[in-house]
């Protein structure tokens, strides 16, 4: 039962990546990753870690790609991808160096599956759990987070300016 | 109980396809976008990584990438609209702007 919906899910997640990939439309492309990133917090959710999931639908289905959308809409879509393509015969090398970046990733994982694995409890995921993990151990880099927030903030209202 | 290897497997192939995205198109904005994939496939390995060794600092590690990568989005997609308004043209092989 786990094991076919784990399936489902992963070819949903691979067909929708595919999906941004091979469209031409960027806003195709953007629903798509919604769905990718969806996909993502139900597999979070399979991990036992339910406070990434919700923050994950939160954080990237919601306020990234409503970033993204409007991006695309002021941009005009679609115009840029259309003529012949220059390079093709560059682009065409991405092939064969994706196949041997997943060979490797892929033969990585393999060897690291058949290491020993460590008897472990599952850890745990619920809000209270990662909050008084982000409360205690990384208070500091969680209070620096917002600082981070804040410059990119300023940042954007003065790349955004127009300079008239 | 799914092994977790193939969580980290499906990982290497979401970031795969994001490599190969970042490589082929030609619209930044989905270049940006396949960044992003690229992104949460590193993410879900992490979690995968950290619920096999029963520790949630993965957990934690994930949830400061998800507040660095907004950080990220914004910035970037700032720094595109701002070449887009100068140029009026969206193709990454015009931009060698930035290079130095």
């Amino acid at each position: 039962m786990g094991t076919v919906a784990f399936v489902l899910i992963a070819g949903v997640a691979v067909g929708s990546a595919l999906g941004l990939v091979i469209k031409r439309n960027p806003i195709h492309g953007a629903l798509f990753l919604v769905v990718n990133l969806g996909t993502v917090a139900v597999l979070y959710l399979t991990l036992g870690a339910q406070f990434l999931a919700v923050a994950q639908v939160a954080v990237y289905a919601g306020a990234i790609m409503v970033l993204f959308l409007f991006a695309i809409f002021v941009l005009i879509p679609g115009k840029e991808e259309t003529g012949p393509d220059p390079r093709r015969q560059w682009r065409l090398l991405a092939a064969p160096l994706g196949g041997a970046l997943l060979l490797e990733l892929i033969m990585l994982v393999v060897g690291r599956a058949a290491a020993p694995v460590p008897t472990a409890a599952t850890a745990p995921g619920s809000v209270a759990a990662i909050g008084r993990l982000l409360f205690t151990d990384y208070l500091l880099p969680f209070e620096l987070t917002s600082v981070l927030l804040l410059a990119a903030m300023v940042g954007v209202m003065l790349l955004a300016r127009s300079r008239a | 109980m799914i092994p977790g290897s193939w969580y980290l497997a499906l990982s290497a192939v979401l970031f795969t396809i994001g490599v190969v995205g970042v490589v082929i198109r030609r619209n930044p904005l989905v270049i940006f976008m396949s960044i992003e994939l690229a992104l949460n496939a590193a993410n879900l390995a992490l979690v995968a990584f950290g619920q096999r060794n029963g520790n949630p600092d993965g957990q934690a590690l994930v949830f400061f990438v998800m507040a660095v990568a907004a950080a990220e989005v914004a910035v970037g997609l700032a720094i595109i609209v701002a070449i887009f308004r100068v140029r009026q043209r969206l193709s990454i092989d015009d931009l060698s702007a930035m290079r130095w």
